[in-house]
């Protein structure tokens, strides 16, 4: 069970990303993170991983406070929390292959690895992890000559390297059509069902939302607007985290 | 309103002109510009001589087939009638318009049947068999010549002297002079000399490039504690590592009395740190392990570490014995064997300072971390004592070493000067750092490295090269050596600048995924890094060799061997050809080599 209690993250410039956002998110659940751009979402879900450190408050997960860990135990904690970027973040000169193997860097010897040596069963894992996204036959490509729709797939298989029990997910399909977007969607779901993984995903579309999420809860300039079940978002409430101008698509 | 403005502007913009061409009057006083000079008929006759020798590159030459002729001429005229015999004009003879004139005076002389096109000196031969030039002639299609000359002052002599034309026929295919054959010997050199001075100067500057990098250094934060112990680690370490070098030398010097051993070492040593790094370092580690298991790896590291340097040593001895003996069977390769033996040298004096460096990573980052558990681990008041006599340590340690330096260059000598005023001021400083700083913050001390780099790079960068080489070349004797050191320190601080920038400009999307996934700092540099700046930094590299092959081209005014050397010995002597084929063959190797890095960056980027 991951708990975030009253954080608050003050940027160097004085903005105020979060606002004492506190929630809770129980094992195996698929939780949808909303809200406009800018509203902190980015922020929060770098929070848990800490590749942004928090100003204040705490996240206990698996009773640690991830927060007050040291650097040696934050490599540890964040080997177990997978995550999916926007922009997929591949490395985009390396082979598909070295993409989805450095989603073990956290297991390795780092000796050998920085020489580009991994355990033979780890390059079988990641065969499997790339066959299980349907693109093993892109494995000795390099990552850039993939479309967007594959190399967000890649970045799932190199998320899922880390035999992680939470994987978050920064607006996943952002950049990708809604075809696509419903495809990457679909592995997760899957993630989070049968391997009974934790998912935390910033997502734009409602119907994704809806579609996907057990629950969700909704940022506005950093502060929590609403915690609960995707149906509850009525009219009111959607005004509320989008702002009086808003109008639904979708 | 806008009239005055309007006249405001002009008058400004007429003092703006007037302003600008006071500089440059000041500029034309400074720099001694004198168009006059430019016009005088003496300097443009030797700017004529020179240009003409220039054009005259002195590359090629002919086997010359020579022809002398000659005949007899009276200095001053006798007081007896002259007889000038009749020449036998089947073959090739000359005829002056008067057998005989005062010194001084001119005369008209022709030759006839020479060689078509051959061309060569008219001399005055004197009585006592002296050749003085009176000019040149060119033999024309009909085998003649004629020209006009004047005799020269001499002592009044009674009996005949004589003219003689020696008419030069080029024979056979043209071949290279001399010039041309030393000229390509330091042409190699040169682009030799830039290689290596490229290849070292790139090794070194891409480590330092990810240390004076901006966004891998600021998030590079640690608590007080951790950055005193990794101060006064680093010492400590680098004290440590020489002396295990020095007792591990005496363990292979006992060895080296043994035969055979050399090539055992070479062998055994490498395939047990192996075997023992397979075992210490296990591929994966899904648990933290036990405190017992840690000591024990760290202990077999230590063995492992002490058995490579061992190897090393064999290794750099058994280099400079092979190769000192394999000069002399391998006859004109030999320069193989030199090679050899001079990695054996270069292993004798890098291992020492490797050693010692690693020892002080090693002891510096183990009580650096030590700091940071015990800062992350304890309370915020034993922190704080804590820290407090740590920083004023590591402040003294500090300031004793800075002392240490300036005292090598000033030869102050006194213990209370260098030791005890700088050891107290850093203690102040220290204990007024711990004081005041909050026991567990992070302190930015990747930004202070990147600032401290910076600053060293920057200023190396700006002492040309053309300087350095003076001081390498009082170290290691004027010569292409020294002018390959002074290239590659310049490479150094030049490419680790230009490397960080690019270090600076990767995407940081690929650099947060990778930490994402629990990666520490090597590997992160490893996986995210290299793999974007690869094209960038061979780019550079070339750039580099680039200018280097024309920086090794004038080294060698200042000493440092190449083809400047030559070319500057040329211009003294005032030999203006052979200063020309040097200067074309710098051309061609510059344009060569700026149409193969232009193409190897298409092919690489």
């Amino acid at each position: 069970m991951l708990e975030v209690k009253n954080l608050t993250k003050i940027y160097d410039g004085g903005v105020r990303a979060l606002d004492n956002v506190s929630f809770k998110v129980e094992q195996g659940e698929f939780l949808a993170c909303i809200g406009l751009s800018g509203s902190g979402k980015s922020t929060l879900l770098r929070c848990i991983n800490r590749l942004i450190d928090p100003t204040e408050g705490e996240i206990i997960w698996n009773d640690v406070d991830i927060t007050k860990a040291s650097q040696d135990e934050m490599r540890l904690i964040r080997r177990k929390i997978g995550m999916v970027f926007q922009h997929f973040n591949l490395v985009s000169r390396s082979k598909v292959i070295i993409n989805v193997l450095a989603g073990r860097l956290g297991y390795v010897n780092p000796a050998m690895s920085v020489i580009n040596r991994f355990p033979k069963s780890d390059v079988e894992m990641a065969l499997k992890q790339l066959d299980r996204v349907s693109i093993a036959d892109q494995a000795y490509k390099r990552a850039d000559e993939l479309s967007g729709g594959q190399q967000q797939r890649v970045g799932i298989a190199r998320a899922m390297m880390q035999e992680p029990e939470m994987i978050l997910g920064d607006e996943p399909v952002a950049s990708l059509d809604p075809v696509l977007a419903h495809s990457i969607m679909q592995y997760l779901e899957q993630i989070n069902k049968e391997d009974g993984v934790m998912v935390l995903c910033s997502l734009h579309f409602l119907d994704l939302v809806h579609r996907y999420a057990d629950r969700a809860i909704a940022l506005n300039e950093g502060k929590l607007m609403f915690d609960g079940t995707p149906e509850e978002i009525d009219d009111d409430k959607f005004k509320e985290i989008y702002g009086k101008e808003a109008e639904r698509v979708g | 309103m806008k009239t005055q403005r309007s006249l405001l502007r002009s008058i400004l913009l007429g003092l703006a002109i007037l302003l600008v061409l006071v500089v440059y009057a000041y500029g034309f006083q400074v720099t001694k510009v004198n168009f006059a000079e430019t016009s005088s008929e003496r300097r443009l006759t030797q700017l004529t001589r020179i240009l003409r020798a220039l054009a005259h590159p002195d590359i090629f030459e002919y086997e010359q087939e020579e022809l002398v002729v000659e005949i007899p001429f009276y200095l001053p005229c006798p007081d007896t009638e002259i007889v000038i015999p009749e020449p036998d004009k089947s073959g090739p003879y000359l005829v002056t318009d008067v057998p005989c004139v005062s010194s001084k005076e001119f005369i008209n002389i022709e030759g006839f049947n020479l060689p078509p096109d051959a061309k060569g000196p008219i001399n005055f031969i004197t009585a006592s068999g002296a050749m003085l030039q009176l000019g040149n002639f060119e033999v024309d299609d009909n085998g003649s010549f004629q020209a006009r000359i004047q005799i020269p002052t001499r002592q009044p002599v009674a009996e005949a002297q004589h003219i003689r034309a020696t008419a030069r026929v080029p024979i056979g295919a043209p071949k290279f002079t001399e010039t041309a054959e030393v000229t390509w010997d330091k042409i190699v050199e040169t682009v030799f000399l830039a290689l290596l001075a490229t290849t070292f100067g790139t090794l070194l500057a891409i480590p330092i490039s990810f240390v004076a990098a901006r966004n891998l250094m600021s998030d590079v934060k640690s608590s007080l504690s951790s950055i005193a112990l990794m101060i006064i680690g680093w010492p400590l370490g680098i004290g440590l590592g020489m002396l295990a070098n020095r007792l591990i030398g005496e363990v292979s010097s006992l060895f080296a009395t043994i035969p055979g051993v050399y090539i055992g070492g070479v062998i055994i040593g490498p395939v047990a740190a192996y075997a023992l790094v397979r075992w210490a370092l296990p591929q994966t580690e899904s648990e933290q392990p036990s405190r017992g298991m840690q000591i024990t790896r760290i202990i077999t590291l230590l063995a492992i570490v002490g058995l490579l340097i061992l190897t090393f040593q064999i290794l750099a001895d058994l280099a400079l014995i092979v190769g000192q003996s394999l000069v002399g069977p391998l006859g004109s390769l030999g320069f193989l064997g030199n090679f050899i033996s001079q990695l054996g040298d270069v292993g004798h004096m890098i291992i020492p300072a490797l050693v010692a460096l690693g020892g002080g990573a090693v002891i510096g980052n183990t009580l650096s971390s030590l700091g940071q558990s015990i800062s992350d681990r304890l309370s915020r008041s034993v922190v704080k004592t804590l820290n407090i006599i740590l920083a004023a340590i590591a402040g003294a340690t500090l300031f004793i070493i800075l002392a240490l330096i300036i005292n090598w260059f000033y030869e102050i000598n006194d213990p209370v000067k260098i030791y005890w005023w700088p050891g107290g001021v850093g203690a102040v400083l220290g204990l007024l750092l711990a004081l005041r700083a909050a026991p567990k913050t992070a302190l930015p001390i990747g930004t202070t490295i990147y600032f401290i780099t910076r600053t060293i790079l920057n200023a190396t960068r700006s002492v040309e090269s053309l300087v350095m080489v003076i001081v390498f070349a009082v170290w290691v004797g004027i010569g292409p050596f020294a002018g390959a050191l002074a290239l590659a320190l310049h490479t150094v601080a030049a490419l680790a600048k230009l490397y960080s920038e690019q270090v600076e400009s990767i995407l940081p999307g690929p650099l947060e995924a990778i930490q994402a996934t629990g990666a520490n700092r090597m590997q992160l540099i490893a996986f995210a890094v290299v793999p974007q700046i690869i094209p960038p930094y061979i780019s550079f590299t070339m750039y580099r060799w680039d200018i280097n092959v024309r920086m090794s081209t004038i080294i060698g005014f200042a000493g440092g061997g190449g083809i400047g050397f030559l070319l500057q010995q040329n211009i003294n002597l005032l030999d203006y050809r052979a200063a020309s084929a040097q200067m074309i063959a710098i051309a061609i190797v510059v344009a060569t080599m700026d149409f193969v890095s232009s193409t190897l960056r298409e092919r690489f980027v």
